[in-house]
């Protein structure tokens, strides 16, 4: 492309040296301008009090908070399968996207619509019929999990289902963001294609500090990848609140 | 360093950035709409504050398209909490509608969002544009770095202009060749998606250069880049050229400083094309890269026809689904009257482009616009301009399926529901496409009538 000839030449990006700090919290404090409201202007460098609660509800146990140590959650309960693809069309179908997530009623309702899009091959139901919440506690799934819009809605009506954890080959993009983001679910990915090997209602425990899955209705287990740095945004219950909680940005009143 | 590494390296004020690093990125435009609008300025108000103010009031564009014309109460409440912040924001660039029974009464009203951000010079070469949208990759058409997020991350942008960004690695496309006058950058991107995949593109940029794409209309770059989230990418790019700066010249006077990529720069991968060797494409239910060659598909039956949304419901869609309904005539040289086999619904994408279906001459037609050849052949009247049937919506939303029909389509998904029915059956396809099958009611390649 005659780049050159055109009236509008390339930018060159000047190279100025940039101090060797640490990147993420110095740039984070110094160069972002927050629109704190006057009235919790006085909070801010007062220590968090924001107490932070998982939003994922099945964590049955929890060893300790701390965003830099090993993640130590155990996951237990029936487990969801589904296939390659699961688009969030099938998540949750667009004629509930008016529901707004932060009202927390209609945050409740989203979760009653989870999967509702998945079609008549699946013949069981994700959330029985006068439920509000799953029985299922983690979904299996294959390739490119969440794929399609960038509706938040759709992990946030899984978490809101009661949804832990979605076991998944591999994510879309946006969806696996949002997940952490919202710390709604934890997107786990397992090394093998553990949506052929388990079963809708099976038994599983996954265990986060030894990346394992556990399914008790066959005996078998299988390895999973760690979450890495995505794990402790959720554990704290998604990016505002461990950004408060590390010190990236300031405490709410 | 790739173009959009370059992008990102400028709008995060490193002198170089190398794909899977990090970066604190500055946005030049945030736009969200009815959907999620609502929830992330509700996140915005819980975060920061119920007096808390935008980080910068002309950088956030706000555009109600989704559930406009509609008797849903939560989507007509849901335009109205937009109207809200908006005003109490002072938010310079929302694009409002009041009066749902017609939206020619409101001048301010656009439509569809990927399209009337580049119709009022908000795509600008060289930026940083989020969007609270999948498509909104489709900007990357202006050589600009566009990607879809979440609301909880919009309402983080919201406060500070600023957002977390994973530097992609870049996959390169070159697509070399005469464009044979049967396909249009739909064709394209059904090929390159088919090729590599609905997750092909994961986590990746997608960068389209050659000599057809040089060739390409700001709209069809558009439609080449709005899909690239369909192969699971994070972006898509054109790099801009006097393409791209003569449809900016009377829509924006703000600077801006396009980027290259290096001779020397990194792609993942390379894929090349002969587009002149193409020939018609379509996606079949149930994923957009489960491709087949239209004539493959010629005994598939169908019972509707739909054209519009962000991919195909710009103006040069309508003019080319016009000319296949010309060409028709021509063909068979008998009058035009009624002669679609099957409903056809028309969704403009914008105020702008449903102006140009009644003031446009269509080429070869002796002046005729386009509302008039589609009037003569059948097709049900141009509709107000919404993401209308493309995601489903409410019940209520013109031209849904509401029955497990088969649909071909101009639209960018064919998941299981996506326009409303789980058992329809949704064909992807070109303008040429879908015009070729609406006068066929079976799938039809194009060539039929485009001789």
């Amino acid at each position: 492309m005659a780049a050159s000839s055109l009236s509008f030449s390339p930018k060159t990006i000047t190279s100025s040296p940039r101090p060797k700090t640490n990147p993420f919290i110095n740039h984070f404090s110094h160069s972002l301008q927050f629109p704190i409201a006057s009235s919790t202007s006085r909070a801010i460098f007062t220590s968090p009090t924001t107490s932070i609660v998982p939003r994922a509800s099945s964590v049955i146990s929890r060893a300790t908070n701390d965003a830099a140590s090993t993640n130590t959650n155990t996951f237990h309960g029936l487990c969801y399968v589904v296939g390659d693809n699961i688009d969030t069309d099938q998540i949750i179908p667009a004629e509930y996207l008016t529901l707004v997530p932060s009202k927390p009623e209609e945050y409740e309702k989203l979760g009653t619509y989870a999967l509702i899009g998945l079609p008549s091959t699946y013949t069981t139901r994700f959330i029985d019929e006068n439920e509000t919440k799953t029985k299922y506690k983690i979904v299996i799934g294959g390739d490119n999990f969440g794929c399609g819009s960038s509706r938040e809605h759709a992990p946030v009506a899984l978490g809101a289902a009661g949804v832990a954890a979605v076991v998944a080959e591999s994510y879309a993009r946006i969806f696996f963001r949002n997940s952490v983001a919202t710390g709604e679910i934890y997107p786990l990915e397992s090394e093998g294609r553990l949506c052929e090997e388990c079963r809708t209602g099976d038994v599983v425990t996954i265990e986060m500090a030894e990346s394992r899955l556990i399914n008790h209705t066959t005996g078998k287990e299988y390895k999973l990848k760690p979450i890495g740095d995505a794990g402790p945004v959720i554990d704290a219950g998604g990016i505002f609140a461990y950004a408060r909680k590390t010190g990236m940005i300031p405490s709410q009143n | 360093m790739t173009l959009t590494e370059k992008i990102l390296a400028r709008a995060s004020e490193k002198p170089q950035l190398f794909p899977g690093e990090n970066a604190w990125v500055s946005v030049d435009i945030l736009m969200t709409h009815d959907i999620c609008g609502p929830g992330s300025f509700g996140i915005f108000k819980k975060e920061f504050g119920s007096n808390a103010k935008v980080w910068d009031r002309e950088k956030i564009v706000i555009i109600p398209e989704h559930y406009i014309f509609t008797s849903d109460e939560r989507a007509n409440r849901n335009v109205g909490i937009l109207r809200d912040f908006c005003t109490e924001q002072n938010i310079k660039y929302f694009y409002d509608i009041t009066d749902l029974g017609n939206f020619r009464a409101n001048p301010d009203y656009k439509g569809v969002c990927h399209v009337a951000l580049a119709q009022e010079g908000h795509c600008r070469p060289g930026e940083v544009l989020l969007g609270t949208d999948s498509y909104t990759c489709t900007a990357g058409a202006f050589g600009q770095f566009a990607t879809g997020i979440g609301i909880t991350d919009a309402g983080f942008l919201l406060g500070t202009g600023k957002t977390l960004l994973k530097v992609p690695p870049t996959l390169r496309f070159v697509l070399e060749g005469e464009m044979p006058d049967y396909l249009l950058a739909k064709d394209l991107i059904l090929q390159i998606i088919g090729e590599i995949s609905v997750a092909g593109a994961a986590y990746k940029s997608m960068e389209f250069t050659g000599t057809t794409v040089e060739s390409l209309s700001m709209e069809e770059r558009m439609t080449l880049c709005n899909m690239v989230i369909e192969a699971g990418a994070k972006n898509g790019v054109v790099p801009a050229d006097t393409t791209t700066f003569n449809y900016l010249e009377d829509k924006t006077s703000l600077p801006y400083e396009p980027v290259y990529s290096d001779e020397q720069a990194r792609f993942l991968s390379e894929y090349r094309f002969d587009v002149s060797k193409l020939e018609p494409l379509v996606a079949k239910p149930h994923s957009p890269d489960n491709r087949a060659l239209a004539r493959e598909c010629k005994d598939v039956k169908i019972d509707r026809v739909y054209i519009g949304s962000c991919t195909g419901g710009k103006t040069e869609d309508f003019l080319a689904a016009a000319r296949v309904f010309l060409a028709s005539v021509r063909a068979t040289f008998i009058v035009m009257a009624k002669r679609l086999k099957v409903p056809t619904f028309l969704v403009p994408a914008t105020q702008k482009v449903w102006m140009g279906l009644y003031t446009l001459p269509v080429p070869g037609s002796g002046g005729k616009t386009c509302s008039q050849i589609f009037e003569e052949v059948g097709c049900d009247t141009p509709a107000s301009p919404s993401c209308g049937a493309c995601m489903g919506g409410p019940l209520d939303t013109y031209a849904r399926l509401n029955e497990p029909k088969v649909c071909v389509s101009t639209t960018n998904r064919n998941f299981p529901g996506r326009m409303g029915h789980k058992e329809g059956q949704i064909y992807l396809a070109s303008p040429y496409t879908a015009a070729a099958s609406a006068l066929t009611g079976y799938v039809t390649d194009p060539r039929e009538f485009l001789r």
